[in-house]
């Protein structure tokens, strides 16, 4: 059990599931008097920012 | 401070345990390279190799990695990294050691490691592995770690950058031009290698076909239905993904089997059109999701490769050095032991194309200055180990059919036989028997001329797997899935890449023309794909098309481009060692630099020089030329045409070669320049390092924590809440 709870963080974390979590918790931590963005606009902007930085990949 | 580091080496002195830990790691290792070494006449266990990997790398980051990151680097955990003084929750964060380990392997671990090993098999399993292993320990994990660091010192500045801001603006210019003919070249070595392995093969070409409905599904899914659910929806992926496997089966048996049934002209088209696309798309519509996908098939094949090679502890079939280790003249690539096995292996072992993840995007996210060792250090050596697995597919291969495989079709003929006379006269034995039983027994057509790497890594892995997992009755799936792995890698490499460098060019443009530098402005966007996409596209075209074979022809360029790049990154590095008052370390990265130099332009003059036609460019531009003046034709071209496309060819490569060393040449001058300069300078050089910030963050800087580390954990997230 512990080990598929590690595993789920696991990959939680480096597919950037998680991204929304850490954005709640910093939203919270920063700006605590406005409400934070749904989870589909953030989603959304990410993804759009990754319009322009592209993770490059090796050969 | 003086305590603190009296502390350190203290406690850096090992236990008895340990002792004897590290002493029996060792003693693995030793027997394991003795066995390796020793061996001759007889055929050895596979599990010799990786006992020989795994031993070394262990030793080396305990030990010299340790000793980089404490003495020569002197890393500072008090010192915050740019992810903690910069954090703005997107590309500055810092972030969990083992996520950001898993970020950067996905990133620098390509087909490169796959294929290089493959074609440098043809040396025999010796120099491969030797090294693939060497060379990671002392140059290629070097690079990344050290590259890592010092970019990480800058607030994650790339590598151009940092060559301009350390040697100077004409040594800036020729890494830009570098890392931009290198993109180019990697590309289309890399499509020629996707064209090879799916060509005449209905099975694969539908597989791989399907990946693109199925990661736009992701796409629209992920970004309309769940948004940012991406592990369930990697998941359904990738069950698509297998099911597309099975489906390429039934495929090839039914009616549409023709339509899949592409020669590879037509494939060339078809990864032009798409690598166009791609880089106009949306990336949340392709790009994405089909990483998303790549990075899951790819961490999940490198393991069950891994536990593969492990349980069924393959028999090498291959001697230890061939006799083309010395004569050079080896079907598979020409050229002798040295300089080529280092050329054509690259990637698992010094890759110069890391040193642009290790600058730019990761340095960003590092947590602690001291991790630096785990990712840098520690994911490549985990991606030299997929090498290693690489080497040991193709080396369990019987080497008859290894070189019906590799060598190129003109050299083969057109039939069994004609393939089997060749190969015997290299001095292998493969009846068109054997060879016909060996293409169905994964059920593709033919295995003869499949050149490339790919369909021996595939058929080497489906050897190993079936071993395992199914038996015979699952060797042709296993095949098609190594190939679908392989072809999905790389093309996220393509894809990836054309982005990149039309990203590259429009920036470059920019300087010229303002609305350039925009990625969103149409014009620009389409100009420049269509500029990155014909730039591959012509050297996949001619290297498909090529009669004395693409692989043959292209491949030692793009390592010679991969290791110039190489010899760029550690130039920079040196010149930081030496520039920030390191210089009696300076030889960390100053050895592998010599050697890399050394190894690039041997090949570099080689290619140009040498008068031997199969190796020397001009020579083989000159021996075709003066047929094609008197109206001859030479085999293994067919016509007129066919000499004009090999003196074409042999003249581009050959102006290529030249250029990349003249490259290397101007980068590493200027930067000696400033060696002198830095070391005779009265007064300390000015650094270029971000101004030193405490840090507040308390993290491990290992893979596991330490009592200690677990301790002070423990302190600072009770002095939070206190």
């Amino acid at each position: 059990m512990k080990v598929l709870r590690a595993v789920l963080w696991y990959l939680r974390e480096l597919t950037g599931e998680s991204a929304y979590d850490h954005y709640l918790a910093r939203h919270a931590r920063t700006h605590p008097d406005r409400p934070p963005l749904s989870r589909r606009e953030f989603e959304r902007r990410r993804l759009d920012a990754a319009e322009v930085a592209p993770g490059s990949r090796c050969c | 401070m003086i305590v603190r580091e009296r502390d350190d080496r203290q406690r850096s002195r090992l236990s008895p345990r340990q002792i004897i830990i590290w002493t029996a790691v060792a003693l693995v290792g030793a027997v394991a390279w003795s066995v390796l070494a020793l061996a001759r006449g007889e055929r050895i266990s596979a599990i010799w190799i990786v006992a020989a990997a795994l031993g070394s790398y262990a030793i080396a980051y305990r030990f010299y990695a340790r000793f980089i990151v404490k003495r020569v680097l002197r890393v500072d955990d008090d010192r915050a990294t740019p992810a903690e003084r910069l954090d703005n929750g997107t590309d500055y964060q810092p972030t969990d050691r083992r996520v950001l380990f898993g970020h950067h392997f996905a990133a620098i671990a390509g087909a490169g490691p796959l294929v290089g090993p493959v074609l440098a098999a043809q040396m025999g399993y010796l120099p491969g592995t030797i090294w693939i292993i060497v060379g990671v320990i002392l140059a290629g994990a070097v690079q990344d770690m050290v590259t890592l660091f010092f970019s990480m010192r800058r607030d994650g500045r790339s590598l151009g950058q940092m060559a301009r801001d350390e040697i100077g603006p004409i040594g800036g210019a020729a890494a830009l031009i570098a890392v931009f003919a290198i993109m180019i070249i990697l590309l289309a070595v890399l499509a020629l290698v996707v064209v090879n392995a799916l060509a005449k093969s209905p099975w694969g070409t539908f597989s791989i076909a399907m990946t693109i409905p199925i990661a736009i599904f992701m796409g629209i899914y992920l970004r309309h239905i769940r948004p940012g659910r991406v592990v369930e929806t990697s998941l359904i992926g990738v069950a698509l993904l297998l099911l597309a496997i099975v489906a390429g089966g039934w495929v090839q048996e039914s009616e549409l089997a023709p339509f899949f049934t592409l020669d590879p002209r037509t494939l060339v088209i078809c990864l032009v059109i798409y690598g166009f696309a791609a880089s106009v798309l949306p990336v949340w519509l392709l790009l994405a999701p089909r990483d998303y996908l790549s990075t899951f098939m790819k961490i999940g094949t490198i393991v069950l490769l891994a536990v593969g090679v492990v349980l069924s502890a393959p028999v090498l079939n291959t001697t230890a050095i061939t006799e083309f280790a010395l004569t050079g003249n080896g079907p598979v690539f020409a050229g002798s032991l040295f300089p080529f096995v280092f050329i054509t292996i690259a990637c698992g072992a010094l890759s110069g194309f890391h040193a642009l993840i290790s600058s730019g995007t990761t340095p960003k996210l590092v947590e602690k200055e001291s991790q630096v060792r785990l990712i840098g250090y520690g994911a490549m050596l985990m991606e030299s180990f997929v090498a290693v697995m690489a080497l040991i597919a193709a080396c369990i291969l019987d080497p008859g059919l290894y070189f019906a495989m590799n060598s190129p079709a003109g050299f083969l003929g057109p039939t069994l036989e004609s393939a089997s006379e060749a190969v015997n006269r290299l001095g292998f034995v493969i009846t068109p028997e054997q060879l016909a039983a060996a293409a169905a027994s994964v059920q593709e057509s033919t295995l003869v001329a499949r050149t490339g790497g790919a369909p021996t890594l595939a058929v080497g892995m489906a050897e190993i797997f079936s071993a395992i997992f199914g038996g015979t009755a699952l060797k042709a799936f296993w095949y098609h899935f190594a190939i679908m792995f392989e072809a999905l890698f790389i093309l996220t490499t393509v894809d990836a890449g054309t982005r990149v460098g039309r990203y590259m060019l429009q920036d470059t443009l920019g300087n010229i023309y303002k609305p350039m530098a925009n990625v969103n402005w149409k014009p620009g966007l389409y100009l420049c794909s269509a500029v990155v996409v014909g730039a591959w596209g012509y050297f996949l075209y001619a290297g498909v098309t090529d009669p004395l074979g693409g692989i043959n022809q292209l491949f030692p360029l793009f390592g010679i481009a991969n290791q110039l790049l190489a010899a760029v990154a550690l130039t920079v590095c040196t010149t930081l060692l030496i520039t920030s008052g390191r210089a009696k370390y300076a030889w960390v990265t100053g050895i592998p630099l010599a050697w890399d130099a050394a190894v690039t332009l041997t090949a570099s003059y080689q290619k140009i020089f040498s008068p031997d036609p199969t190796l020397g460019f001009f020579a083989q531009r000159a021996r075709f030329a003066e047929a094609l003046a008197e109206g001859r034709v030479l085999a293994p071209a067919k016509d007129l045409d066919d000499m004009r496309a090999v003196v074409v060819n042999s003249t581009v490569d050959g102006i290529l070669s030249a250029v990349f060393a003249l490259l290397i040449i101007i980068v590493i001058a200027n930067a000696v320049v400033v060696w002198y300069r830095a070391l005779t300078s009265p007064t300390p050089w000015p650094t270029t390092e971000a101004p030193a910030v405490p840090s507040k963050i308390v993290a491990p800087s290992g893979l596991f924590a330490t009592r200690e580390e677990k301790e002070a954990m423990a302190m600072a997230a009770g002095g939070d809440r206190g």
